[in-house]
């Protein structure tokens, strides 16, 4: 390069600059303005992002807000709930309770966990806590089958009971299926949904199956 | 000025180069907390032994306020060059200590978790790459015994066939003990199911794997895991039908159908890939006799007992193995004959 060797840099020029580098997506004062904000309008942004996820689930779109913007709130109070209206269900009510509540809450949480892990060893494009995420927002349909089933057995556990529960259950964990599935199929390479949707049908058939089989006693 | 969290540096020397990447991503460089003195105290620059990074950051910070106040040259200059020495000066001392092992430990921090965590998931990658129709397929394969035991058969090392059949076995044992009708806590029966699957698929794996190292066996441990899974597929289809068609003697052909056809597979491959007739025997003798009690196993012990429910209804306390104890003395010695003809048929 025989037309650099004439450039000389002066002794005296400084280098200078500016090493600013942007915290987060937002200008700090953005975050320090969010320190400031009430609590309630902390709260009220965090609730109406878990409501807005709700909707969602509730009219499965093809619609990527549930999961750009995770959060594991509305997962876990879903969860909480559903282990806590399954309790009581046993015929012992003696030792009850406490190990019916885990039992819930592990397998909920160790089969979203193993079906995230499935469909990331499959090739899918989504994330560890998307995948959770979005999991666990479709349980709603399940959670509001189990209210419904409680309903319906204070009225009485016949048989015609356990039809109208077996409908309901049936059209919820159908609707669960196809939610979860208009979400996290679209990450997977277009060949191998069939291999992700099925151990997400299983996950939901076993909390049916937890939700139809409860008795009170 | 207090509300920046940008670390200015005034003089980027060769230390506060590499920190380019680093500042601004966590809380290292603090807000600057008023405004300084015009005059820079010299000794205190010196003073590393307490300097933290967000004093160093301050002081910059102070000293480019001030030069932007003055917007002269001359002073300007002179602020540089000591500036640039400051940098240096006080990168060499305690503060450049602190600083490089802060940042060692970060990125050692969050290496070892990338590594953890890509690490695991990348060893299983390559036994779950397949895809819908070649599940399918091996489905149908591992109830088609094979016929050419000369030559080493083939067994697919994949991951994913296996462990969906397993779990698929748990849901169908969950919905087998509902039908029938057995009031036990769900918890139980849920941890019953997952341990009794699991446990058989692992651990007879295992067994099975250490069989065939003392026989001189060709197969891998993930081989044989996916033999044994896909094994299961016969146990998940007779289960699933008799749990709701209730006749015993449908059981039975089942059984020895579907149960043997899966059986006469693995054993078929088993054999192919050993040499030797006691070692062949020993290993499809062991792995057949498991089998096939495995199912009638899942049969008995989970299954309704039409003759004996009557009886065995003495309250919700009884724990679910009881409810069979009454009806095996009846078919014991019909179930000991069966299985040992199914055994010597497929030896």
């Amino acid at each position: 390069f025989p037309g650099l060797a004439d450039v000389s840099i002066s002794q005296d020029i400084p280098v200078e600059g500016e090493i600013t580098v942007p915290v987060g997506s937002h200008s700090p004062d953005e975050d320090f303005s969010t320190l400031d904000e009430p609590v309630k309008d902390t709260i009220m942004r965090d609730l109406k992002a878990v409501g807005k996820k709700f909707v969602h689930v509730m009219y499965p779109r093809k619609s990527s807000a549930l999961l750009r913007d995770w959060d594991l709130w509305g997962p876990l109070v879903l969860c909480v709930s559903l282990a806590l209206m399954l309790q009581g269900g046993s015929a012992d009510s003696k030792d009850d309770g406490g190990p019916q509540f885990a039992e819930v809450f592990v397998i909920i949480w160790f089969g979203a966990v193993v079906i995230t892990l499935n469909s990331k060893l499959l090739g899918g494009t989504i994330s560890f806590f998307q995948s959770l995420c979005v999991l666990g927002y479709c349980v709603m349909p399940l959670t509001v089958a189990m209210l419904v089933c409680r309903l319906v057995l204070l009225a009485g556990a016949g048989t015609v009971s356990f039809i109208i529960r077996l409908i309901v259950v049936g059209a919820m964990f159908a609707w669960s299926t196809l939610a979860s599935t208009a979400f996290l199929a679209d990450s997977q390479p277009p060949n191998r949904k069939a291999l992700v949707v099925y151990p997400i049908f299983l996950f939901y058939f076993v909390i049916s199956w937890m939700i139809l089989t409860f008795t009170p006693q | 000025a207090a509300s920046r969290t940008t670390c200015r540096w005034g003089r980027a020397g060769a230390g506060g180069g590499a920190w380019r990447g680093r500042a601004g991503a966590d809380t290292v460089c603090a807000p600057a907390q008023g405004g300084g003195s015009a005059v820079i105290d010299m000794e205190n620059m010196d003073d590393t032994s307490g300097s933290s990074f967000e004093d160093m950051g301050e002081m910059h910070q102070r000293m480019k306020e001030e030069e932007e106040e003055e917007a002269e040259g001359e002073a300007g200059a002179g602020e540089e060059e000591d500036g640039e020495f400051l940098g240096m000066k006080g990168l060499r001392g305690q503060l450049g200590r602190q600083v490089a092992d802060q940042m060692w430990q970060v990125g050692k921090r969050q290496a070892s978790r990338a590594f953890s965590l890509y690490a695991n998931i990348d060893i299983l990658r390559p036994y779950f790459d397949v895809e819908p129709v070649q599940v399918r397929a091996r489905l149908l394969e591992s109830m088609i015994p094979v016929k050419m035991i000369n030559f080493p058969q083939k067994i697919a090392g994949e991951l994913y066939g296996p462990l969906m059949l397993v779990f698929t076995l748990v849901a169908i044992l969950l919905h087998g003990m509902k039908t029938s009708d057995t009031i036990i806590r769900e918890g139980t029966l849920m941890g019953t199911a997952i341990g009794t699957c699991f446990g058989y698929w692992l651990g007879v794996s295992s067994f099975m794997y250490f069989l065939a190292y003392l026989c001189n066996a060709q197969i891998t441990m993930v081989q044989m895991l996916s033999l044994l899974g896909y094994g299961l597929f016969g146990h998940c289809i007779t289960l699933f039908v008799t749990y709701n068609i209730h006749f015993h003697s449908l059981f039975y052909i089942f059984w020895l159908v579907v149960g043997g056809l899966s059986t006469l597979r693995m054993v078929a491959v088993l054999v192919s890939r050993t040499v030797g007739h006691t070692q062949r025997l020993i290993l499809c003798g062991t792995l057949a006799a498991l089998h096939m009690l495995f199912l009638l196993y899942l049969h008995f012990a989970y299954h309704k007992v039409v003759e004996g429910i009557l009886d065995t209804l003495e309250g919700p306390n009884m724990p679910p193995f009881q409810r069979v104890a009454r009806d095996i003395p009846v078919v014991s010695n019909a179930v000991l004959n069966t299985t040992a003809k199914a055994i010597a048929l497929t030896l």
